[in-house]
């Protein structure tokens, strides 16, 4: 509550700041130091993502079977089960990042909580997005309330979606985290009580059990499943790696303003008792 | 430390009675909640009886959002916080303390909300014990989870949006479980409701142990 | 193929919003770099970080 006017410009900066900060960089830089978020490792991992994702088309469509059953309709599970599995990474690091931001008050770990959330509501969305349009052929509806995984994914969500509502609104950059660690906290903590709770409510699940264990997945199926979690998982990694630095340049374009606005503050201070001196 | 709970919880129930926002704006805001309920759903009993359990669990949890708002409020003004904890009392102390006066608070609402469903529903109600405990064990948890959030909230510009988005989906398994156990309490579904009160009663004491070990770093520099 | 529809749709929107959000990462670093000093820009050359991620 302290430091209202530190934290007010962290969301609105980026833009505003934009401007006046490309004066100041040296245009002699090599060319890891140009301004951009990428490297090296990042390039050549997002060529990894674009390769793995024509692949997994390739796989997904044309060589894995179609299912006895769910016809073509199960190549959705390429897309829909990396989705849910990062979903729930995403929640666990956030958690993790919640935790060590609270224990150890690395601001390392508090970006890479908030990155996580970030990555963690696109997934969740898509999740459920995948899940209701494969539902629609296979189950005949887009929706169902007797779901568990359907309905505790919506309200973690939910819960997620306030997370990031929170960091957003802004404020001292300690306190902002220390609040969104609590949030994360909760989330994770309380989504075991969530899936009992809805467990319990409606005791008819559409699900299956689990795709992957119950052994009726051809082997290639399998396969694809796989080469999908890998191809989402390396995305998540480069979204991390940018996301992460897109924090701490925030972080860093904070301390900068805080730093002008208070050698501003001291040469107004100085001006003025220079002037009382004079008197 | 019991005794610093007390303390808190009195004088946050002290400053409600003299104020009397719950009792002048709480009360009727719960009771127009619950009549308009029965507006939209047509003045139909049959349908305002199968719903009544959500319906009543829905109203406390918009009454909810009104009462920790409330209470935070206490704390935000004139610097109240700091002066707690100058005063030497533990944070955790504090947490309970308030938790305890959001609790009664709710429960004094839900009891007339009780007495208002009993006449404007035509709800009967099966088993008074089980229908006691229900709103005692879920109060608890969602005075906890509530009191955790509003001091997280206390110093967030845009609080009255955030507050409600954080805490209702939060709140989604207690408006579960208190509905079915309120369920089988009235006599409209044939469910156990004492299960239903054994997770009413696992979100309280989770919920309450985050806050326990939070508290005090919010308090410290949120 | 059966159900292309939905296939496509289900496929289309996750792979869409997968690469609209990468691009919305790269615009929001770039834009963000320019406004920090070059010596602040990667977090190994802060005092308050220890660990430096992989794959950099």
């Amino acid at each position: 509550m302290s430091a209202g006017t530190a934290g007010t410009g962290t969301g609105a900066a980026g833009t505003g700041a934009a401007g006046t900060g490309t004066g100041t960089m040296s245009t002699g830089d090599r060319r890891d130091e140009a301004a951009t978020t990428g490297s090296r490792g990042t390039r050549l991992l997002g060529l990894g993502v674009l390769v793995g994702v024509v692949a997994l088309i390739l796989l997904g469509f044309f060589a894995a079977p179609a299912d006895d059953e769910q016809r073509d309709a199960v190549r959705m599970i390429f897309v829909h089960v990396p989705s849910a599995f990062l979903t729930y990474t995403a929640l666990l690091t956030t958690a993790v990042g919640s935790v060590m931001w609270l224990w150890k008050r690395s601001r390392w770990w508090d970006i890479v909580a908030h990155s996580a959330a970030e990555m963690g509501v696109i997934f969740c969305g898509l999740t459920l997005f995948t899940g209701s349009v494969w539902g629609r052929p296979t189950w005949n509806t887009y929706w169902d309330w007797g779901d568990v995984r359907l309905v505790t994914t919506l309200i973690l969500l939910l819960m997620m979606v306030g997370y990031l509502a929170l960091r957003a609104a802004g404020g001292d950059e300690n306190a902002v985290a220390t609040r969104a660690a609590v949030v994360g906290l909760l989330a994770a903590v309380n989504l075991p009580i969530i899936n009992r709770s809805v467990e319990w409510w409606a005791n008819r699940t559409l699900h299956q059990k689990s795709s992957l264990t119950d052994g009726n997945l051809e082997d290639l199926t399998l396969f694809t499943l796989f080469v999908g979690i890998v191809v989402w998982a390396l995305f998540f990694v480069w979204a991390m790696v940018h996301r992460f630095r897109i924090g701490w340049l925030e972080h860093q374009l904070a301390s900068v303003e805080l730093e002008a606005a208070l050698v501003q503050r001291r040469a107004e201070a100085s001006a003025g008792s220079a002037e009382e001196a004079s008197l | 430390m019991l005794a610093d709970v007390w303390l808190v919880t009195d004088k946050d129930l002290r400053i409600e009675w003299r104020s009397r926002v719950t009792l002048s704006q709480v009360v009727p805001f719960a009771l127009t909640v619950l009549v308009l309920f029965g507006f939209a759903l047509d003045a139909n009993r049959g349908v305002l009886n199968a719903a009544t359990s959500g319906l009543f669990w829905l109203t406390v949890l918009f009454v909810t959002v009104v009462a920790v708002a409330r209470s935070t409020a206490i704390e935000t003004a004139d610097g109240a916080r700091r002066a707690l904890l100058l005063a030497g009392i533990e944070p955790a102390a504090v947490f309970f303390g308030k938790t305890l006066a959001v609790a009664l608070q709710l429960l004094g609402v839900e009891i007339l909300m009780v007495g208002g469903v009993l006449v404007f529903y035509g709800t009967t109600v099966e088993s008074l014990p089980l229908l006691l405990a229900t709103c005692a064990v879920a109060t608890v948890g969602i005075a906890a989870s509530g009191t955790l959030l509003g001091a997280l909230v206390a110093g967030v510009r845009a609080r009255e949006t955030v507050l409600p988005i954080l805490l209702l989906p939060l709140l989604a398994p207690v408006l579960i479980a208190a509905s079915r156990a309120f369920d089988d309490a009235l006599g409209v579904l044939a469910v156990d409701g004492w299960a239903w009160l054994g997770l009413l009663g696992g979100f309280g004491v989770v919920n309450a142990a985050l806050g326990t070990l939070a508290y005090g770093r919010l308090l410290e520099e949120a | 193929m059966t159900h292309l529809g939905y296939l496509l749709a289900g496929w289309g929107v996750s792979l869409g919003c997968g690469a609209l959000y990468a691009v919305r990462l790269v615009l929001r670093g770039r834009r963000l770099s320019a406004a920090v000093p070059a010596g602040q820009r990667r977090w190994m050359t802060s005092d308050t970080a220890s660990v430096e991620e992989a794959g950099t």
